[in-house]
């Protein structure tokens, strides 16, 4: 190679390394702040490298996977509760798990299970007999990135009916957004 | 080493070799695209909780994995214009941009599509989201600059060098499901050891990215052919080609 073609070759490849460390310096600083929720481990212990811990009445989204049997429906209304737990690998749920109760008023999206990961926005609250909770104005599904057809999944014995409404519950809804 | 490539950095040499690959490109993703395609849309079997919705995935998924796969050929292609200062490779880059900003969007679209019915909401500003709507914004800079200047050699510098400082949201839009937690769900496919697919799923899947594959090649080799005669129209070769054509 001449020396012109090094000299540009060295001041191209020393650009690409600035620019690769700035942004892995600027990755790292924001780390914390780029996450899209917290877990329900991180709102009642704090985060593992900072233990930063969200305070009550701060807007904050929560992830984590519906335990089953914790998911309770108003059949007047569309108001509904459930508790999350942390998404770890492999699945299973246990009492002393750090769970989030998360209370909502609306229509789950399609994709809400229990067992299901999920995403909800809302504020911190604390209600004395469950503890920490959510009044979530949002709630999100998060799909996993497993996929297979219908037969599979029954004789996995994977559950996949989504929740389906009254028209009760669905009237109480009307009457609340006129 | 390099020896065999020297002759295509004669764009008359290049320009016979894209007339050459052509009918190949085209007859290879007619045939991939048409058997994926109606694999995938037809005959696949539905997901047991998306049902028929999962099938946006089959084109959801090659064209984001191309949208990076573009932008990475187009940062080579710019780097070597940047280092040995070969034109063809400013050409290849011209070409490969509007491709790239096409596939990011359609990656983008599909994904809002999906995402309104499964998630709940067309859009959220999460890790990979945004990394690959920034990916766009890079697509559309590097189009602009190539457009900016009268001189080409010029553009080609300067839409290089933004190239080139791109780079660096690529492996953060490939690993952003695995850094930070995100509502998009981690990769199925590319993962390492099995796929968190069922095979009668996977295979149309492959079909249709080895054809969405192809057909990149064929808009990127179309587009490159019409650059190196639009950069070259004054050589006296064009000017044969031309009158050759109109005779």
């Amino acid at each position: 190679m001449n020396p012109r073609r090094k000299k540009r070759l060295a001041i191209v490849g020393s650009i690409l390394i600035g620019i690769g460390a700035v942004a892995g310096l600027v990755l790292y600083a924001l780390s914390q702040n780029i996450d899209l929720f917290f877990t329900p481990s991180e709102i009642t212990q704090g985060k593992k490298e900072t233990g930063l811990k969200p305070s009550l009445g701060q807007r904050i989204r929560i992830g984590g996977l519906v335990v089953p049997g914790t998911v309770k429906r108003d059949p007047e209304s569309l108001k509904v509760s459930f508790k999350l737990s942390d998404m770890t690998m492999p699945i299973v749920f246990k009492d002393s798990d750090p769970m989030v109760t998360v209370y909502y008023e609306g229509i789950l999206p399609d994709l809400f299970r229990e067992g299901q990961g999920i995403v909800a926005n809302g504020t911190l609250a604390e209600h004395p007999p469950t503890g920490l909770s959510i009044e979530a104005s949002e709630v999100l599904a998060k799909h996993d990135e497993n996929y297979m057809p219908a037969e599979l999944a029954e004789a996995a014995g994977q559950k996949h009916d989504k929740a389906t409404y009254s028209e009760k519950q669905l009237e109480s809804k009307k009457a609340n957004s006129y | 080493m390099w020896k065999w490539l020297h002759p295509y950095a004669n764009p008359e040499v290049s320009y016979h070799l894209t007339n050459r690959l052509l009918p190949w490109l085209s007859a290879f993703s007619a045939i991939f695209l048409s058997i994926g395609l109606v694999w995938a849309l037809l005959f696949a079997p539905a997901d047991y909780q998306q049902g028929h919705s999962f099938r946006i995935f089959y084109i959801h998924v090659p064209a984001a994995s191309l949208s990076m796969g573009i932008y990475v050929s187009m940062a080579i292609a710019a780097f070597s214009s940047l280092v040995w200062q070969l034109k063809l490779a400013d050409a290849s880059a011209a070409a490969m941009a509007p491709v790239g900003a096409a596939f990011t969007a359609i990656a983008l679209i599909t994904g809002a599509a999906w995402g309104k019915p499964m998630w709940g909401t067309w859009w959220i500003w999460d890790a990979r989201l945004t990394s690959e709507l920034i990916l766009l914004f890079l697509y559309l800079g590097v189009i602009a600059l190539h457009n900016a200047f009268e001189d080409k050699n010029l553009a080609g510098k300067a839409a290089g060098i933004l190239t080139l400082v791109g780079v660096v949201n690529i492996p953060i839009i490939k690993y952003s499901v695995e850094w930070w937690n995100t509502l998009h769900q981690g990769s199925t496919v590319s993962k390492l050891g099995k796929p968190s697919m069922s095979l009668d799923m996977l295979w149309p899947f492959i079909f249709c990215f080895i054809g969405f594959s192809f057909l990149v090649a064929l808009i990127i080799c179309l587009r490159f052919r019409n650059e190196i005669l639009a950069r070259n129209s004054i050589r006296p070769w064009v000017r044969e080609l031309v009158k050759k054509h109109n005779s």
